[in-house]
């Protein structure tokens, strides 16, 4: 048996991890900008939309929490949605640790505040075998700052951008899941069963009105890599 | 109003941070089922499918082509093995442009 080399850890820095992470912070920048616009139009102050930004970090749950609280829903309300909506990560947290280097739990505990559908996404596609500690920090801070910084701009600044800029800006999370699938499909005949099975369940599950994103995104995903599992089993 | 809006971020903090640190402190990754580890193995990938559709094409609800030509840049130029961070930005800057000729 190997030793836990360099080479096997691939050695990722922290450095390393930030400029992983360039790409999710463009792609973070129009999205918390927006909601620290619609933030202010909602009536939060200031420190209460960079808190939220700051202490949930899940873009999703906070437009959803925003339009709840013009809606008038009570507090249980909005932190249930929140815990269905974000359960999700219960399934990208499970299959990143098969991935990241053994370390103390509180760093695992650390960086695991910053698991979001991008972080996760540019981490599990990494072609290195091992992710260390730090290349997690990094890629999490990255994001997170641009997050929180952005939330806070968005703000301040409000709608100060040009509209077809805002409007050209809103495709930038997207082109990045995009840019992270298309080469590892381009390798694998399974990546891309694995891809297309879970983009059409979900396209048939949002058909279905009462399921909300979140539980559509974990069905989905967990089907297809199961049965994608199972019947690639001979290959 | 105040004050409720800080518990509200309280509990959506806490119901948001616990799956996701959770299996990173308890779950060791040695011990799983060979199998299990097969299908975890499965899962960025079918993610990356489930997040992309039908999401991308309900970007402007009322233009699905925006959502299918944003889609189509960044295909291309990751099929053409550009960096994900040029992938982002020639995505953008088709939208910005194609916005700015429909508008």
């Amino acid at each position: 048996m190997l030793p836990l080399s360099a080479e096997i850890k691939g050695n990722l820095s922290f450095r390393t991890g930030v400029q992983a992470g360039i790409s999710l912070a463009i792609g973070y920048m129009p999205i918390a900008f927006a909601y620290g616009l619609l933030s202010k139009t909602t009536g939060l102050t200031f420190w209460e939309t960079v808190a939220m930004s700051a202490f949930v970090f899940a873009g999703a749950s906070q437009y959803t929490a925003l339009s709840m609280i013009a809606a008038g829903a009570n507090l249980l309300e909005i932190v249930l949605t929140t815990f269905f909506m974000n359960i999700r990560h219960l399934l990208m947290s499970t299959s990143i640790n098969e991935k990241v280097e053994p370390d103390k739990w509180w760093k695992k505990a650390l960086y695991g505040f910053m698991i979001t559908d991008e972080s996760f996404s540019v981490a599990a596609t990494r072609e290195e075998k091992m992710l260390s500690t730090p290349f997690m920090f990094g890629l999490g801070v990255i994001g997170y700052g641009s997050w929180v910084v952005n939330s806070a701009l968005g703000y301040l600044i409000g709608a100060g951008l040009p509209q077809t800029l805002q409007t050209g800006m809103a495709v930038a999370l997207y082109a990045m899941f995009i840019g992270l699938l298309v080469p590892a499909a381009k390798k694998s005949r399974k990546v891309i069963l694995l891809a297309g099975t879970a983009a059409i369940l979900n396209s048939l599950f949002s058909l279905y009105e009462p399921l909300n994103a979140g539980w559509r995104i974990i069905l989905s995903t967990l089907i297809s890599a199961v049965l994608i599992e199972f019947i690639s089993k001979g290959e | 109003m105040t004050e409720e809006i800080y518990w509200m971020i309280a509990g959506m903090a806490i119901v948001t941070y616990t799956p996701r640190m959770l299996p990173l402190v308890l779950l060791n990754a040695s011990r799983i089922h060979p199998r299990l580890q097969g299908i975890l193995k499965n899962v960025p990938y079918a993610i990356l499918g489930a997040l992309i559709f039908p999401g991308v094409i309900t970007i402007d609800p009322n233009h699905l082509s925006f959502g299918i030509i944003g889609a189509l840049v960044a295909f291309i130029a990751a099929y053409l093995n550009w960096n994900v961070i040029l992938v982002v930005l020639s995505s953008i800057l088709a939208l910005s442009l194609y916005s700015f000729i429909e508008k």
